[in-house]
């Protein structure tokens, strides 16, 4: 294949604590680690690994956000893709909207595959992917653990609830990537250097004339109900009693 | 009246149990109707299962080979071509209904609402973002399909005992050919389906973006990243077992044991058995 397009989104590290602003407005985002989607680097090491196994050419970055985010395409060069593509937005755009605009780089690039993350871990929501092969009339594969590619099209093996699922898409095509998928390679210092030689292409998301979307307004923001806090046992004596107790055992 | 359209799940054979719970969620939205939808090759034994949830006013029922494996991209036009006739679209928040309800909302033009934990009011919802760490009110703008998932954790299945009418339909959108089920290899998994095991022990890397509230969890070796905290919140008693006194899973532990795992896990299957 010639091309696969990785899309990449930076959101808060995982290992932050998110915290709600006291007010209510949103999260507290200001200062804190910021790193690409964990799931969204999985799906870029399996795009290396395709490449590396020469079943693939050309390997394209693509985010959507603020200038901030050409950090986290940076780090996804050094991690050993050729070029990136930021689309340029003050304001996150909504689910929709950024699959619209993806839409927009698919058709100007014609990957014959793009895999993004299952979901990003700040919303959640865990649409782009599946609303991307829609708009782009193509077949999609959501929590891919496994891959295997055969002429035109890709045998994918999907992590569901009831264990694995096989489904067989043609290419071109939309992946999810899953946790259990591969786990991604640590980015190496002289690889640091050399992708900041890389090209990096900035887009305003106003040229890309996407539609407007309905919206779904966020107004908002609180913590989650606690959990009553619990008991500490010495021994497993201990521990099997209080199961006991709560007629677990 | 708030006509609903809910997607059934199901194994092809029988209903999953999220789909009762999905009821009890689309039933707390303001004189809601609410009508079942089942895709299935042989849809007859599963639709008698949705018609006996309560609150159920409708089944509908396709039959076609082409719905083996519930494939979202077989599966989303023909739920459009129904949508028309509805205010809400609704499926679970399951690794089936997160596949298939974004590939509805894009074909409809719309935005999803991903997770709804609680309804609020007609078009107010509560979901978690952040994996649980936030809970955000949404809006959905009127006059346009609301179409959502039901984060499964957070309801209780409706009762059965209805005798809903059940009623088949033609299937009337194309069935594309670029996408084919191969295999189902749950039977032969020894993996359970997490969603739905009443106990779970887990231990090894703890982040899966997934949310699961089984009666008893136990976590062993598990430190707790952010993530995998949020992830079992919903549990009914949560026991964690872990060398490191400080790791965080002991915040969220009903029972926490201070311990090396390859002593403690012997000791506590011995005195299991």
């Amino acid at each position: 294949m010639e091309k696969i397009l990785v899309g990449l989104k930076r959101v808060v590290d995982y290992n932050v604590r998110v915290r709600v602003k006291g007010d209510g407005s949103g999260v507290e985002t200001e200062g804190v680690k910021m790193s690409i989607n964990p799931f969204d680097e999985i799906a870029l090491e399996e795009a290396l690994r395709i490449k590396e196994r020469g079943e693939a050419t050309e390997i394209v970055l693509v985010s959507i956000g603020g200038g901030e985010a050409q950090q986290q395409l940076r780090t996804g060069l050094a991690m050993g893709a050729d070029r990136a593509i930021l689309v340029e937005t003050a304001e996150m755009p909504d689910p929709l909207s950024c699959a619209r605009a993806l839409l927009e780089i698919v058709n100007r690039e014609n990957p014959e595959l793009v895999i993004v993350g299952k979901q990003a871990i700040d919303n959640d929501n865990a649409q782009t992917g599946p609303m991307l092969a829609a708009l782009w009339g193509r077949p999609q594969a959501t929590f891919a653990s496994k891959l295997e590619f055969s002429g035109n099209s890709v045998r994918v093996t999907r992590e569901v609830d009831a264990g694995l699922d096989v489904i067989e898409v043609d290419l071109p095509a939309v992946i999810t990537a899953d946790l259990r998928l591969n786990e991604p390679r640590y980015v190496k210092l002289p690889d640091i250097m050399k992708a900041k030689k890389k090209p990096l292409d900035q887009v305003p998301l106003a040229d890309l004339s996407i539609a407007d979307s309905p919206v779904i307004a966020e107004t908002v923001f609180e913590p989650p109900a606690a959990r009553e806090r619990g008991i500490m046992v010495d021994d497993v004596a201990g521990l099997v009693g209080a199961l006991k107790d709560k007629g677990l055992l | 009246m708030a006509k609903v359209l809910l997607i059934a799940e199901h194994d092809g054979e029988s209903l999953n149990p999220s789909t009762a719970k999905c009821v009890a969620c689309a039933a707390d939205i303001a004189a809601a109707d609410i009508d079942v939808a089942v895709f299935a090759e042989s849809a007859a034994s599963i639709a008698a299962e949705a018609a006996s949830l309560e609150s159920v006013s409708r089944v509908i029922c396709s039959e076609n080979a082409a719905y083996r494996g519930g494939l979202a991209a077989v599966l989303a036009p023909q739920i459009v071509a129904l949508a028309g006739d509805y205010d809400y679209v609704l499926g679970p928040s399951t690794t089936f209904g997160k596949d298939l309800v974004p590939r509805v909302a894009a074909l409809l033009g719309v935005n999803q609402i991903s997770d709804i934990m609680s309804v609020e009011g007609e078009r107010t919802f509560k979901r978690p973002i952040y994996a649980g760490n936030a809970v955000v009110t949404v809006e959905a703008p009127a006059g346009v399909p609301l179409v959502a998932t039901i984060r499964t954790a957070s309801y209780r299945p409706v009762g059965t005992g209805n005798s809903a009418p059940v009623e088949t339909l033609e299937m009337s959108a194309d069935v594309p050919d670029h996408t084919r089920f191969i295999a189902s290899e749950t039977g032969k998994s020894d993996r359970p389906d997490l969603q739905s095991a009443a106990r779970v022990v887990a231990g090894g890397r703890g982040q899966t973006g997934r949310i699961i509230a089984p009666d008893l969890y136990i976590a062993i070796g598990i430190s707790g990243a952010i993530q995998h905290l949020t992830g079992i919140k919903d549990a009914g008693t949560i026991v964690a077992i872990n060398k490191d006194e400080e790791a965080p899973i002991f915040e969220v532990a009903d029972i926490g044991l201070v311990g090396d795992l390859f002593n403690v896990v012997p000791e506590l299957t011995d005195a299991v058995d």
